[in-house]
């Protein structure tokens, strides 16, 4: 298959995460959708890396997923921290960040 | 051969993240995640890099998705009507929520127009040429080379990120108000002088609270009962 598949996939699965990022109001949803975009981004990096035989994509993958993992651990934390007060789990209603 | 598994793993990227966006259930939009992410894998090793499809695997779908469950499991159900705004009309933000949608499907013919119409000849092409070997791109030899020697700023940075993020986690998640009902009294030491009480200590973190803070949360549900009357 040529590139330009794959990078059409990775658009693909960039805007859906766009789209639930920008629609759910569930937090947990919405951090799996940045993951989608994520991996979308990851996706592109990976098929530039095939293409010029070059291995600084495949490093900049492993850095998104690191990126990925603490921005997962931060938000996983904060959403514990509002059930844990018993503040509603909708980012509709949650407009400020004073505890 | 590879084509055909092409089209059988995008069908499960695309089919996955549809999944995540469109399912009610939190729980059920972690699992077509899991999916996606070991689609993604196959994507990974089509495309000859070993080492980032088996991190994905292990650490990804793995190690961050069980963290997933378990937090879905601990918050609940959590179930949302879905596109109720949306109908409802007059509703605050579903005019914009709709926007939103559109202009992320903007987004999506502006990526497709970007990518697809470059001028790169080498976007139609299968990639550079590969070899198979014990070094060669893409296997975790290969990887752990670039990643010690020329990335290695890029690496130590990442580690610290992780070991901030491990620190904040622990800090936002810790439990405030104690396991248990009895106090126990308060032995003074000699970091009382150095530090501040209720700084996050890990004494804290585990339900012992210093005498003089107790005050403060009584205020805490009346904050709270603004959300949920």
């Amino acid at each position: 298959m040529s590139i330009a598949w794959y990078l059409a996939v990775s658009a693909i699965v960039f805007s859906l995460g766009a789209i639930g990022v920008i629609t759910r109001r569930n937090p947990l949803v919405v951090l799996l959708c940045l993951e989608l975009m994520l991996n979308g981004a990851n996706l592109a990096l990976i098929a530039f890396s095939r293409m010029w035989g070059n291995g600084d994509g495949q490093i900049l993958a492993i850095v998104v997923m690191t990126v990925a993992a603490c921005e997962v651990c931060i938000g996983l934390g904060m959403i514990v921290a509002l059930y844990r007060r018993r503040l509603p789990i909708d980012v509709d209603e949650l407009r400020e960040l004073q505890g | 051969m590879s084509s055909v598994l092409f089209f059988i793993a995008a069908i499960g990227v695309i089919s996955g993240a549809v999944g995540v966006v469109l399912l009610r259930n939190p729980f059920y939009s972690v699992l077509a995640l899991v999916s996606h992410l070991l689609s993604l894998a196959v994507l990974f090793l089509l495309l000859r890099s070993e080492f980032v499809a088996a991190i994905q695997v292990v650490i990804y779908a793995g190690a961050v998705m069980v963290l997933y469950v378990f937090v879905v499991a601990y918050v609940g159900d959590q179930t949302e009507p879905l596109g109720e705004r949306l109908r409802s009309p007059g509703a605050i933000g579903s005019q914009l929520r709709l926007g939103g949608a559109v202009l992320a499907g903007a987004l999506l013919v502006e990526l497709l127009i970007a990518l697809l119409g470059t001028g790169l000849q080498a976007v139609d092409g299968k990639g550079a040429g590969y070899s198979p070997g014990p070094e060669t791109f893409g296997t975790p030899a290969y990887i752990g080379k670039l990643l010690l020697t020329r990335f290695l700023l890029a690496f130590e940075a990442a580690s610290f990120l992780l070991l901030i993020a491990a620190v904040g986690g622990v800090v936002l998640a810790r439990r405030r108000h104690g396991l248990d009902e009895e106090e126990e009294e308060h032995v003074l030491t000699p970091m009382d002088l150095l530090r501040p009480r209720a700084t996050g200590t890990m004494a804290e973190g585990v339900g012992r609270r210093p005498e003089g803070v107790h005050q403060n949360q009584t205020t805490r549900p009346s904050a709270a009962s603004r959300f949920n009357p």
